[in-house]
């Protein structure tokens, strides 16, 4: 590890005003700790955020649900009433990480979490989301892991975190404060940027900014949801593929509504308007969900190690949909 | 107000009910505090990436992966170690438990699959064997210890509940 500072910081203006002087926030620390273990990250200052009052979830009186940014994986996976109102999102928790990460790491940081992509984290090859302009490693190397949708020439990596996949099919939004005080909401859909010729820039966060939280609004309820993930053991693994699914069926079993989103596959958390419309208007049967989940892998580029990717997500939304619809 | 950021200062940490002050490097872990400032060494280092959960403490009663976080992020907070189990020569009916199933081959995950398991039977989370293997999921045993390890959660979990 390289030698840094480190302090606790008490309020989120206090954050705001040491990350623009350059300072790295550390929350649960579970990504960062690796990071700077592997000197994929030197951050000059660590500020510690984790005495800002972000913890906890909270319903507001339209039946909203806000979940803090430094609220812990497992005690949103606990929480009973995001459980009843948005199983998709307790889900994907419940299928996240190990306990002991689960108890660390943080709803906000679970959404900056960086690539798991082997370039990336090793620091003796050249990676264009690490070091911009070295070259992509995992073009023509490992890649079994990588996207296989979302890709540029300059990088394929995944963004590999759960949470979000599954918060983009409930319409969640980002609450993001800066250090000017301003507030914004971003749809979690629109948090995640495209690599393109600038892998290194992953969000649309701004250096000054902290996220506060997270919202899902009242109108997702009511909404079959549902999440699938498959990895190469049966627990504590990334996402090969993943896929939230949340329908809203009228009562002769047609669907009024529906979002798709899929992980593992994706530079971001992606969602599949295409499978989501071919569903819509539909009586829900399992000929239609494989039908529909055929579109998951539309627009995908295949790499030598990692072509399987591409029936393993269409199979993965197809049961995703399957299981949320309860034709199983 | 908060303290200036610095590269090295004095924390006190709470550990098995006992405080400790000691100097230490931004950079270190809660692990490498543990085990080369208070001389715990029960705790073991793995990986030191999450990855193996030999290093499993308990923090606020809650079990966490001692090499993810920093010694100075744990200032204020209670640390429960392997040492911290026992009482006198009484051993903990999980420590128990894993000597009378048999639990172990090199031993050098125990003290992290112990941890665990005290954890996940505390939350109540050790009701049937495939909960067990999951919430067990973050303890790796390259031995391969892992149908008594199983064995001897459950029967913990069956004696304490």
């Amino acid at each position: 590890m390289q030698p840094f500072t480190y302090a606790p910081v008490a309020d989120a203006a206090g954050a705001a005003a040491r990350a623009l002087q350059g300072a790295s926030f550390i929350a649960g620390g579970t990504d960062m700790l690796q990071l700077l273990q592997e000197g994929v990250a030197q951050p000059a200052e660590l500020a510690d955020i984790n005495r800002l009052p972000l913890q906890g979830i909270t319903e507001d009186a339209d039946g909203a649900i806000r979940i803090g940014a430094l609220t812990r994986l497992q005690d949103a996976a606990d929480d009973a009433r995001l459980r009843e109102a948005f199983p998709v999102v307790t889900e994907a928790l419940d299928l996240t990480a190990s306990p002991m990460v689960r108890h660390m790491a943080t709803v906000g940081g679970n959404l900056l979490q960086r690539t798991r992509c082997l370039y990336f984290r090793d620091v003796s090859t050249p990676c264009n989301k690490r070091l911009p302009g070295s070259g992509c490693s995992a073009l023509d190397g490992e890649n079994r892991h990588n996207a296989i949708l979302g890709g540029s020439e300059h990088c394929i990596a995944v963004q590999p975190s759960d949470l979000p996949v599954a918060l983009i099919s409930v319409d969640a939004e980002v609450q993001i404060q800066h250090a000017d005080g301003a507030e914004r909401w971003v749809p979690v859909e629109d948090f995640h940027r495209l690599p393109g010729d600038t892998p290194q820039i992953e969000t649309v966060l701004r250096q000054g900014d902290v996220i506060l939280g997270l919202r899902i609004p009242a109108h997702a309820r009511g909404r079959r949801s549902h999440y699938v993930k498959v990895r190469d053991r049966a627990s504590f693994s990334w996402a090969l593929a993943s896929a939230a699914v949340a329908l809203r069926l009228d009562e002769g079993g047609r669907v009024t509504e529906a979002r798709i989103a899929v992980g593992g596959v994706a530079t971001k958390p992606w969602r599949l308007p295409r499978v989501e419309q071919e569903l819509l208007g539909v009586r829900l049967d399992r000929d239609r969900a494989r039908l529909a989940a055929v579109w998951a892998a539309e627009g995908a580029v295949t790499r030598s190690g990692n072509a399987f990717k591409q029936p393993l997500l269409q199979r993965t939304v197809e049961r995703a949909i399957i299981e949320a619809g309860e034709l199983a | 107000m908060p303290p200036e950021p610095a590269q090295s200062f004095a924390v006190t940490l709470r550990v098995n009910g006992q405080s400790f002050e000691t100097e230490i490097d931004a950079r270190t872990t809660l692990l490498d505090a543990l085990r080369d400032r208070l001389h715990l060494t029960g705790t073991k280092k793995g990986c030191a990436l999450g990855q193996c959960g030999a290093c499993t403490v308990l923090l606020d009663g809650k079990r966490v992966v001692s090499c993810l976080m920093l010694a100075a992020m744990a200032e204020g907070r209670e640390v429960t170690t392997i040492e911290g189990l026992a009482r006198g020569d009484e051993l903990h009916p999980v420590q128990a438990a894993f000597v009378e199933h048999d639990a172990f081959q090199c031993g050098y995950c125990t003290p992290g699959q112990i941890m665990s398991a005290v954890g996940a039977i505390r939350e109540g989370r050790a009701g049937s064997d495939d909960e067990i293997r999951e919430q067990l999921s973050g303890n790796l045993c390259r031995c391969g210890a892992y149908a008594n390890i199983v064995a001897a959660v459950r029967d913990a979990a069956t004696r304490e509940a």
